[in-house]
């Protein structure tokens, strides 16, 4: 596909193709494993889907206010990874298992 | 060239989606994670979205993969997952749906966009008169029409920070106002337990 490629103009089609296909990894990742940290990372991977979506579209559309939007992604990913691996400690000091199969119980 | 280099690390990033959600030590897993998110740094940056491609690596590759090792390491999870499964035919229909879901998602891209439209005032990515670098676009966006939500990242970030460390506290080490507090949770949980008891019991 690359070999005759390099006159090859990049449409933003072939970054969306992209990205979906790292949404897609990202979605079966999350629902395959139980280790609750590659769980987290699976999502971190779909949230980079979208942040590539979003640099397609700003500069497809010419608007800056597309990367201006990949800013907010980021800051939710931090927060969501922060607060989220404060839980997987907090889970872990009572069940030493890290699965998801051991958070079956949620009632303490 | 843009051609060469959106292909090389694509794929790169797509090698490195698959060890994320395919190696069975997470340490692998955060590893193939760095791998995919350098390459959709370079990604960015051949998109003219330079400051973006920065913080990618200083944010994602620096702090919050690091966070993932380090909460990895301090737990020792590292060893490896049995793969037996729990649910029966997890796995199948697991990839079956990310199948939908890839189709769907080609089919739109694949159609007309939803999209179309330009925000009212839209900065240009290059050109349109003298308005600077990438760095200084973004900020002429992000501090005039997203200045709302910039507010608000900082009381999402205020609230990500006092929340992990309330859950770090409340399950730590026993010091003493701590224990006092997990002592009257307990006390009030059992109370409720034997007026609940007694509550059925008189109804029985």
């Amino acid at each position: 596909m690359s070999s005759s490629s390099l006159a090859l103009t990049i449409t933003p089609s072939y970054y969306l193709v992209l990205a979906a296909a790292l949404f897609t990894i990202g979605a079966v990742g999350v629902l395959v494993r139980r280790n609750v940290i590659v769980m987290f990372m699976s999502v971190e991977l779909m949230l980079n889907a979208v942040n590539l979506t979003f640099v397609a579209f700003a500069s497809a559309l010419d608007d800056t206010a597309g990367q201006v939007l990949v800013f907010f992604t980021l800051t939710v990913a931090a927060a969501e990874v922060a607060v989220g691996l404060a839980i997987i400690v907090a889970i872990f000091r009572r069940r030493r298992g890290m699965t998801a199969d051991d958070l079956k119980v949620l009632q303490g | 060239m843009i051609a060469v280099l959106f292909f090389t690390f694509g794929a790169l990033a797509l090698a490195g989606a698959l060890g994320v959600v395919l190696s069975r030590n997470p340490v692998h897993s955060a590893l193939w994670l760095v791998a995919t998110l350098i390459s959709i740094a370079v990604l960015f940056l051949i998109q003219d979205a330079e400051l973006l491609a920065a913080v990618q690596v200083i944010v994602y590759a620096g702090a919050i993969v690091v966070l993932f090792l380090f909460v990895i390491m301090l737990l020792g999870v590292d060893r490896r997952e049995s793969l037996a499964e729990t649910l029966p035919f997890q796995r199948p229909i697991a990839v079956a749906l990310g199948l939908m879901v890839a189709a769907e998602i080609l089919l739109l891209a694949a159609h007309t966009w939803a999209t179309g439209a330009k925000t009212t005032s839209g900065v240009p990515i290059e050109g349109g008169g003298d308005l600077g670098n990438n760095i200084q676009r973004v900020a002429r966006v992000l501090f005039t029409d997203f200045l709302w939500p910039f507010q608000l990242t900082a009381v999402l970030l205020v609230i990500a920070v006092v929340g992990s460390v309330a859950l770090a506290r409340r399950s730590g080490e026993p010091t003493g106002e701590a224990d006092s507090e997990g002592a009257t949770e307990t006390a009030t949980e059992t109370e409720t337990a034997t007026s609940t008891s007694t509550e059925t019991g008189g109804a029985s």
